[in-house]
């Protein structure tokens, strides 16, 4: 039997158990909506303002350090696997040119900005 | 203020179902009591004690520290309610979904207990929300509270829901309650024309 059968017989099996779930529940359940139950629920006192809200993104110095050194060496220990290679090795070393030469772009403009000043 | 919604019922199924479905609901709603614990002073200790290994009222079925109210089918108020958290406690009930019951636990939830006489605190929870069960103590023993609940699972055993009873249960608040008035804040009046009245001209 091809397995994908058995794989789409069991997605359609998972999916009526879940509409079948949701019509009993609709059947069985009883319902009172007031409008004190269908506010947002904050704790207990009225929620203020939208959904929406903007927020002082000031961890966006640590994600950018992140992605300079940590996302840099993930990328660079693979790399170290295949340098020697006859046939990857210099065109990987070219590429890896390129892509250490943009996140030392982003050091440099972290540099700039001060953010790599103890205080 | 009106509020446009749907009338309070019970499933379509649910209403006039037979007996062995009804006996089964209610053995459902016995055995799984997700508890929004309302904790405001010392009974919560106790409470807490009852959840714990000793005492342990999951083996009645009684889930402790439910994610919200809208996921809890049983409130149980232990502490002494003050007219500041009163609202909270209101809104709070009035976001459980049906069906819903409240254990009070301790003196002071059940009538304001040793600080009846206080400017602040609520002469017990049953003056904001319906109570099904009162544990009387000061604080009450675990143990109190585990008659508490099984008392309170007698009662579940024993109720028959009907459109009839939820609606006349919502009767009071199908008009506005009164957290849900209000007007804008207040501003200077809209000057119309040159001549206004109040203005000399």
């Amino acid at each position: 039997m091809n397995p994908y059968l058995t794989v789409g017989g069991v997605v359609i099996a998972g999916a009526l158990l879940f509409v079948a779930a949701m019509a009993i529940r609709r059947l069985l359940a009883p319902q009172a909506p007031t409008a004190m139950k269908l506010t947002t629920y904050e704790c207990g006192v009225d929620p203020v303002g939208e959904g929406w809200a903007q927020t002082n993104v000031r961890y966006f110095l640590y994600a950018f350090l992140y992605v300079i050194f940590a996302v840099d060496a993930v990328y660079l220990f693979p790399w170290a696997t295949v340098i020697r290679s006859p046939e990857l090795g210099m065109a990987s070393l070219a590429e890896m040119g390129i892509f250490i030469g943009i996140v030392l772009v982003g050091l440099a403009h972290a540099a700039r900005r001060g953010l790599l000043r103890w205080l | 203020m009106t509020v446009d919604l749907p009338m309070p019922r019970i499933g379509a199924v649910n209403d006039d179902a037979p007996r062995p479905i009804k006996l089964v609901l209610n053995w459902g709603r016995r055995y799984s009591l997700w508890v929004f614990n309302f904790g405001l002073a010392c009974c919560a200790i106790e409470f807490i004690a009852g959840s714990m290994a000793r005492h342990d009222f999951i083996r009645l079925g009684v889930i402790p520290f439910a994610p919200g109210p809208r996921q809890a089918d049983l409130m149980i108020v232990s502490g002494t309610v003050t007219d500041k958290m009163a609202p909270a406690i209101r809104r709070l009930y009035d976001q459980m979904p049906e069906p819903k019951y409240v254990i009070s636990f301790g003196a002071c939830a059940n009538s304001g207990g040793p600080y009846w006489d206080s400017y602040c605190v609520t002469k017990g929870v049953d003056q904001l929300i319906p109570v099904d069960v009162y544990v009387p103590g000061c604080p009450p023993r675990p143990e109190a509270l585990l008659q508490g609940i099984i008392r309170l699972q007698e009662k579940i055993a024993s109720e028959t829901l009907s459109n009839k009873s939820i609606r006349a249960k919502y009767a009071g608040s199908r008009t506005a309650a009164a957290g849900e008035v209000t007007r804008p804040l207040l501003s200077k009046p809209v000057v119309t024309g040159r001549h206004t009245a109040g203005v000399p001209s």
